[in-house]
C-alpha cells in the first residue's frame, strides 16, 4: 500500500479503500506541515501544473492553489472567461496547447460532467477534477470524510447524513461513494423535487423528513442551495426550503444528542443553516477547509510521483 | 556471500553507552542540546539514546522526529513511491545545538535531505550526525558523521540490517546479501 492505483483523481468511484487510506495517512503528514511556522516543503519544485477553472470557484481555487504553492510547484492559472475558449476553441486543444508548453498535471474544474474522464482519455498528464459539472467533487468528499475521521476517530458504522439539493450537487455524490466506500451508514434528505431517481441504487437511505434523519445521524453534512442552478422552481421560495430543511439551534436543541455539523460552503446563511448553528461548537466548516488544503496537497504528491 | 554478524548484542549496548559517553564530552549537561531522529530508522537508537542519557544526566533530554521524505532528490526517480512518516519537533530549534541521530550512514542522501528539513524550523547553533554505523568510502555526498558507533568496510551489493530490541527482539547488526529488486 504505498502507491495509488489511479493515474487521475477523477473520482471517488474509481478509488479503492486502500487508496483513499492512503491519501488520509499522507494528508496526515502534510497537516503537520502545514501548521509548521514555514509552511512549504521542496517536493515539487521541479513540477509544472495548470488550474484550469472552466466554471467559477473561490474556495477550491485557492485550496489548490496554496496546496500547490506549499508543495513548491509552480503554477499557471486559467479561467475560461478571460480565454480562447470565447473564441470557440476546444477542450482538447485548449489542454494540449498548454500541456506543449511542458506542464506536468492539470487540475480542472468544468461544468459538464465527466469533462476530466473525457480529457484523461487523450493526454499523458495527470488530471485532478476539481469539479465537474454535477457529477464528482473528489478532493471535497476526501477532505470531509477525513474532518469525519479527525472528529470521531473513525467512519466505520457512523451514521451521515446528507441534506439539501442532492440532484445538482456533485460533492453529494462523491461524498456518497466515499462515505460507503469506508464502511459509513449514508443518509440524503431533500425536498422530493432535489432527490435524484433511483439514487437509493447506490445503497442509501432517502427521508424527507429533517427532524427524523437528525435524530438518527452522527453527523449531518449541509449541502449549499445552488441558486445558478435552480433553472425551474424546484421549491416554492427559500423561505419555504429554510421552514422545512434548514437547520437551527431550536432544532438541534430538541435533539437529545450532539451532531457533527458540515458545510462545503459557501454557506447561504439562513437558507440551508443559521448563523449560530454555523458558527458554534457542533461545526466543523473552518477544519473542513484547513484539511482541504492538506488533502489536496496529499493527492498532488501522490499522483506526481508516479512514473 | 553470507549473512554475517557485524555487531553482537554485548558490544551493541557497550557501543550505545559509549556514544553517550561521548555525547556528554561535547555537549556536558545537554543544556542547550537537542536530538533528532531521522525517520524512519533513526527513531528506536534515538529514543535509545534519549533514555541513556536522561539516566546519566538525571535529567528531561529534548528529543524529535524529523521526516525527510518531502526533501529528497530521488522522489521520482525512486521504483517505489515514498511514503511519508511523521515530523514532530514541538521545541524551538533556533539557536540549539542540534544532533542528528541515523543508523545506517551510507550514500549521505537521507542526511542531506534531513538538514534541509530541519532549516525549516529554524537556525541551528550547530549541527553534528550521530551514526550507528557509518559505511566507509559509499558516500556521494560530503557529509561526514561526527560520533560513530561502528565503521564497516562494504561493497554496493551488500546491505546492512540494524535489529532492535524493541522490534526483533535483539540488538545486533547484520551484513546481508541485497535481494535482486533492491
Amino acid at each position: 500500500m504505498s502507491a495509488l492505483s489511479v493515474k487521475h483523481l477523477l473520482g471517488i468511484k474509481y478509488l479503492t479503500v486502500d487508496d483513499i487510506e492512503l491519501i488520509f495517512k499522507t494528508t496526515d503528514s502534510f497537516k503537520e506541515v502545514i501548521n509548521r511556522p514555514i509552511k512549504k516543503v521542496p517536493t515539487l519544485r521541479d513540477t509544472t501544473l495548470v488550474n484550469l477553472f472552466f466554471e467559477n470557484s473561490t474556495r477550491t481555487r485557492i485550496s489548490f492553489e496554496l496546496a500547490e504553492k506549499r508543495l513548491s510547484a509552480d503554477i499557471v492559472n486559467f479561467s475560461a472567461s478571460s480565454s480562447s475558449v470565447s473564441k470557440g476553441e476546444t477542450l482538447i486543444d485548449t489542454v494540449n496547447n498548454i500541456l506543449a508548453m511542458k506542464v506536468d498535471m492539470v487540475v480542472m474544474r468544468h461544468p459538464a460532467p465527466g469533462a476530466p474522464v473525457f480529457l484523461s482519455r487523450h493526454i499523458d498528464a495527470s488530471i485532478i477534477n476539481a469539479g465537474d459539472g454535477t457529477h464528482e467533487h473528489p478532493t471535497q468528499a476526501l477532505l470531509d470524510a477525513y474532518s469525519i475521521r479527525e472528529k470521531l476517530g473513525s467512519i466505520k458504522g457512523k451514521k451521515i447524513c446528507i441534506i439539501g439539493d442532492i440532484r445538482h450537487s456533485r460533492v453529494a455524490l462523491s461524498n456518497i461513494y466515499c462515505l460507503k466506500k469506508l464502511g459509513a451508514e449514508v443518509m440524503l434528505v431533500g425536498p422530493p423535487t432535489l432527490m435524484p431517481t433511483y439514487i437509493e441504487s447506490l445503497g442509501v437511505k432517502v427521508e424527507y423528513n429533517l427532524k427524523k434523519a437528525l435524530e438518527w445521524c452522527d453527523v449531518a453534512n449541509v449541502l449549499r442551495i445552488q441558486l445558478e442552478r435552480q433553472d425551474i422552481k424546484y421549491f416554492p421560495s427559500l423561505r419555504e426550503y429554510a421552514l422545512y430543511f434548514g437547520i437551527n439551534k431550536p432544532l438541534l436543541d430538541s435533539l437529545k444528542k450532539e451532531i457533527v455539523i458540515m458545510h462545503p460552503g459557501p454557506i447561504n446563511r439562513g437558507v440551508e443553516i443559521t448563523s449560530d448553528v454555523a458558527d458554534s461548537s457542533h461545526s466543523i466548516i473552518l477544519d473542513q477547509v484547513e484539511n482541504g488544503v492538506a488533502i489536496r496537497m496529499a493527492a498532488l504528491y501522490l499522483l506526481s510521483g508516479r512514473k | 556471500m553470507q549473512p554475517r554478524i557485524i555487531l553482537t548484542p554485548e558490544k551493541f549496548s557497550f557501543t550505545i553507552e559509549r556514544l553517550c559517553r561521548q555525547l556528554i564530552e561535547v555537549h556536558s549537561d545537554f543544556s542547550n542540546s537537542i536530538l533528532i531522529g531521522v525517520q524512519p530508522r533513526g527513531i528506536v537508537l534515538g529514543k535509545r539514546i534519549q533514555v541513556r542519557l536522561s539516566e546519566l544526566l538525571k535529567k528531561e533530554i529534548t528529543f524529535g522526529t524529523i521526516d525527510p521524505t518531502f526533501y529528497r532528490d530521488d522522489f521520482r526517480s525512486s521504483e517505489k513511491q515514498l511514503t511519508p512518516s511523521q515530523t514532530d519537533i514541538d521545541f524551538m530549534v533556533e539557536g540549539k545545538n542540534v544532533v542528528l541521530v541515523d543508523d545506517v550512514l551510507y550514500s549521505g542522501r537521507t542526511i542531506r535531505a534531513a538538514m534541509d528539513a530541519l532549516l525549516d524550523f529554524g537556525r541551528a547553533e550547530k549541527v553534528e550526525l550521530l551514526v550507528l554505523v557509518d559505511r566507509r568510502f559509499t558516500r556521494h555526498l560530503p557529509i561526514q558523521p561526527d560520533y560513530v558507533g561502528k565503521t564497516i568496510d562494504s561493497i554496493s551489493s551488500e546491505k546492512v540490517k540494524v535489529e532492535w530490541k524493541e522490534k526483533e527482539g535483539h540488538d545486533q547488526i547484520w551484513i546481508i546479501p541485497k535481494t535482486e529488486k533492491e
